[in-house]
C-alpha cells in the first residue's frame, strides 16, 4: 500500500504534472470565488455603474497591476529555482514509451480517443469546441448577468459550461494525468503502473448486448437491423429530438420564440453532442459498450458511434 | 503703513539648484512631459503619455480594480506572454533546431551555461501557466456573461487567441528533443491522420487518394514521422509564426475590449436594452425593499427607471442599505466602498 502511495506520489510530482496540481487549486479557489460572488449578487442584485464610480488608473490599477506583476515573477522564479524542467533520454524514434502521452492540455481529448474513433474524437469533437465557444455570444438570447457574477439569472448557461469546462476538460485532463497508466489502462492512485498489464476486451455494440442483433453479418456486411436501430437513435437524439422540442415548446416558451429556429437549433445540436460524451463515457464504462451504431460506405467513411 | 522691504528670495541650497537646472533643462523637459505632482491632471498625463500604460483608459469602473471580480487572469496571461517572448529570445540564443544539434544544446544548457537551467525552468513553467491562466480568464468572462453584446466578435478572438496558445506550448514542447517530446507531439499529431478529406486515414482517404506521404500530415510534420523537418517547423511556428498571429490578434483583442466599453460590469450601455430595463427594475425593487433580506431605505419614493444613456441618479441607498441588513457589501461597483477623501476635489 504504501508502495503504492509512493507510486502515486511520484506521479503527483513529476516536474510536467506540477502545474496540473496548481491548475486544480486554482480552479477550485476561483470556483468558490466566482460562486460566492454570484450567490450573493443572486441575493442583492446588482447596481448599475456610473459616471460617478470610476477611479483613475493611475494608481488605484496600474498598483494592482504592478503588484500582481511581482507576485506572478516571483512565483515563477521561486517554481523555476526549486524545479527543473524535465529533459528526458534523447529522442528515439524507435523506442515507444508506454504510456505515450499528448501534452497536459490535449490529455482531455486523448481520453476521448477511448470512446470515439479518432476522426471524430480527435478532429470533429475538438472542431465543434472551438466553433461551439466562437457560437456562445450569438446563440445565448438571455440579456441579463452581462458583466457580473449570477446563477440564478443564467442557470443553464452557467450550469452547461461549468459542466463541459469542470468536467469534460478540467477532470478529463486530471483522470488523463494521473489515472491513464500503460496502456492507457484505468489505474486507481493506489494501483502500481504495471506495464504488462493485460485486460480482456471484452467490449460489445449496443444492439447485440441488449438484443443481440450482431453489427455485422457473418459475411462482413452491415446488419441493417442494426443500421437501422443505431440510425435511428443517433438521429434521432441530434435532430428529431431538437426538432421535436422546437415543435412542442416554439409557442409556449418565451425563449425559444426569442431564438428562432435557427439559434435554437445550434444549440441544442451543440449541446446534445456535448451531452453525448458523459453519456457514451457512462455506456462504456458501466456496460462495456463499444458502439451504439456501426455503419459505413464504401471503404473509408465509418460512422461508427 | 508697514514699511514695504523689497523681497528677496532665500538663496536656494545646492542641492535644490542641481535639481532645478536638471529638471528644467531641454533634455528633461523632452522626455518627461509632466510633473509628478499628485493632482488629477498628472495621473490622467501619466496615462495618456506612456505609450505601455494608454492601453489602459484614465479613468475606469471602480470594480475594474476589484480583483475578485477580475481574477486579472488576462492581465497575468500577458503578463506571461512577454515573460515568455523574452525568456524565449535569450534561450533561442543557446539552440540550434536540428537533429544533430538540438538535444546537445539541451544538455549544455541544462550543465554548462550560466543560469541556464533557471532560464529554461522560466520559460517552461511561464508556459505551462500561461495555459492554465489563459483557461481561467475564459472561464470567469464567461462567468460574468461578458462575451454578451457588444462583446460578442471579442470574445471570438479570445477563443482563437486560447488556440494560439495551445498551438503555441504544443510546438514549443517538441524543441527540446527528448523522448518526453517526440512522443507527445507524435501522439497529437496522428490525430492529422485522421481529418476528413485530408487525413490519409480519414473519411474519403481513398477516394481522395490519400496516402502517409501526401496528407495533411507530411503537411504538418515535412515527413511520414518526426523528424528534423518537423523539428525546423515547429521551431520556426514556435518562435517567429504563433507568436506572429497571437501578438496581432491580442492587439485586435486588447482594442477591442477598449472600443467595446472597457470592462464589462453591470453597465448598461445599449440603448433601452432588456438588461437595461431589467437592472433598472431590479433597483428600483431594491429601493422599495422588495428583495427578501433587504430592508427598505429612507430614501423616498422609488425613482423612475434610470434611462440608459443619461448618467443614473447617485446612490446613496447602496451602502447602508447591505450594512443595516448586515449582509457583506453590495455587488454594486462603487456603492460599498467610499472614495479616499484626497481623491476628491
Amino acid at each position: 500500500m504504501s508502495d503504492a502511495l509512493h507510486n502515486f506520489w511520484l506521479i503527483l510530482s513529476k516536474p510536467d504534472n506540477v502545474p496540473i496540481v496548481l491548475m486544480m487549486i486554482l480552479v477550485i479557489f476561483y470556483c468558490w470565488l466566482a460562486f460566492k460572488q454570484a450567490r450573493r449578487n443572486d441575493r442583492l442584485g446588482v447596481f448599475e455603474a456610473t459616471q460617478a464610480d470610476k477611479v483613475q488608473v493611475w494608481p488605484y490599477l496600474v498598483k494592482i497591476e504592478f503588484l500582481v506583476t511581482i507576485i506572478v515573477l516571483i512565483v515563477l522564479t521561486v517554481w523555476a529555482i526549486t524545479i527543473n524542467a524535465p529533459l528526458e533520454e534523447a529522442a528515439n524514434p524507435t523506442l515507444t514509451p508506454n504510456p505515450s502521452k499528448a501534452p497536459w492540455y490535449f490529455l482531455g481529448l486523448q481520453e476521448m480517443l477511448v470512446y470515439f474513433d479518432p476522426w471524430i474524437a480527435g478532429v470533429m469533437l475538438p472542431t465543434f469546441i472551438i466553433v461551439g465557444l466562437i457560437l456562445v455570444p450569438y446563440i445565448d438570447p438571455n440579456p441579463k448577468g452581462n458583466g457580473y457574477y449570477t446563477f440564478k439569472e443564467r442557470p443553464f448557461a452557467i450550469s452547461t459550461f461549468a459542466i463541459g469546462f469542470l468536467i469534460l476538460w478540467v477532470l478529463l485532463i486530471i483522470l488523463g494525468t494521473f489515472m491513464r497508466g500503460p496502456g492507457w489502462y484505468y489505474f486507481w492512485p493506489w494501483e502500481y503502473w504495471d506495464t504488462h498489464r493485460v485486460v480482456a476486451l471484452t467490449n460489445i455494440d449496443l444492439w447485440e448486448k441488449i438484443f443481440g442483433i450482431p453489427s455485422k453479418n457473418v459475411d462482413g456486411s452491415f446488419n441493417l437491423i442494426q443500421v437501422a436501430l443505431g440510425g435511428a437513435l443517433i438521429i434521432g437524439w441530434l435532430a428529431l429530438l431538437p426538432m421535436w422540442i422546437w415543435k412542442k415548446y416554439k409557442e409556449k416558451s418565451s425563449v425559444l420564440k426569442q431564438m428562432g429556429a435557427l439559434k435554437f437549433g445550434m444549440t441544442a445540436v451543440l449541446f446534445l453532442m456535448m451531452a453525448g460524451l458523459p453519456i457514451k463515457m457512462f455506456l462504456r464504462l458501466a456496460f462495456n459498450i463499444k458502439y451504439i451504431w456501426v455503419f459505413g460506405v464504401g471503404h473509408d467513411l465509418f460512422f461508427n458511434i | 503703513m508697514a514699511l514695504k522691504l523689497p523681497f528677496v528670495p532665500p538663496k536656494p541650497p545646492p542641492v535644490e539648484k542641481m535639481k532645478k537646472s536638471i529638471t528644467q533643462s531641454e533634455a528633461w523637459k523632452s522626455i518627461f512631459r509632466h510633473s509628478y505632482q499628485d493632482n488629477q491632471r498628472n495621473r490622467a498625463l501619466q496615462i495618456v503619455d506612456n505609450v505601455f500604460l494608454h492601453l489602459h483608459p484614465v479613468r475606469v469602473p471602480r470594480h475594474a480594480t476589484n480583483y475578485s471580480f477580475t481574477w486579472g487572469m488576462g492581465g497575468i496571461t500577458f503578463l506571461l506572454f512577454i515573460h515568455l517572448t523574452v525568456t524565449g529570445i535569450i534561450l533561442m540564443f543557446w539552440y540550434r533546431p536540428t537533429e544533430a544539434f538540438a538535444f546537445q544544446d539541451m544538455k549544455a544548457l541544462m550543465n554548462d551555461v550560466a543560469f541556464g537551467p533557471l532560464l529554461r525552468n522560466l520559460h517552461r513553467w511561464a508556459a505551462h501557466s500561461m495555459v492554465i491562466t489563459v483557461m481561467l480568464h475564459m472561464f470567469r468572462v464567461f462567468l460574468t456573461g461578458s462575451y454578451k453584446p457588444p462583446r460578442q466578435f471579442n470574445w471570438g478572438v479570445g477563443v482563437i487567441l486560447l488556440l494560439l496558445t495551445f498551438l503555441l506550448s504544443f510546438t514549443g514542447y517538441l524543441l527540446p528533443w527528448d523522448q518526453l517530446s517526440i512522443w507527445a507531439v507524435t501522439v497529437g499529431t496522428n490525430m492529422a491522420r485522421s481529418v476528413p478529406l485530408q487525413g490519409s486515414e480519414g473519411p474519403f482517404s481513398n477516394y481522395l487518394g490519400l496516402r502517409p506521404d501526401n496528407d495533411i500530415r507530411f503537411i504538418l510534420l515535412g515527413g511520414t514521422q518526426v523528424g528534423e523537418p518537423t523539428l525546423l517547423r515547429f521551431y520556426v511556428g514556435h518562435c517567429i509564426f504563433l507568436p506572429f498571429i497571437a501578438a496581432t490578434l491580442m492587439a485586435v483583442h486588447f482594442w477591442r475590449v477598449r472600443k467595446d466599453g472597457g470592462i464589462s460590469g453591470p453597465v448598461v450601455s445599449t440603448k433601452a436594452s432588456e438588461g437595461a430595463k431589467y437592472i433598472a427594475e431590479k433597483m428600483a425593487q431594491k429601493r422599495l425593499g422588495q428583495i427578501k433580506g433587504v430592508p427598505a431605505t429612507t430614501n423616498g419614493a422609488p425613482k423612475p427607471a434610470a434611462p440608459a444613456k443619461a448618467p443614473a441618479p447617485p446612490k446613496p441607498a447602496a451602502a447602508p442599505t447591505a450594512a443595516s441588513a448586515g449582509t457583506p457589501p453590495a455587488a454594486a461597483p462603487g456603492g460599498a466602498k467610499a472614495p479616499p477623501p484626497w481623491l476628491k476635489k
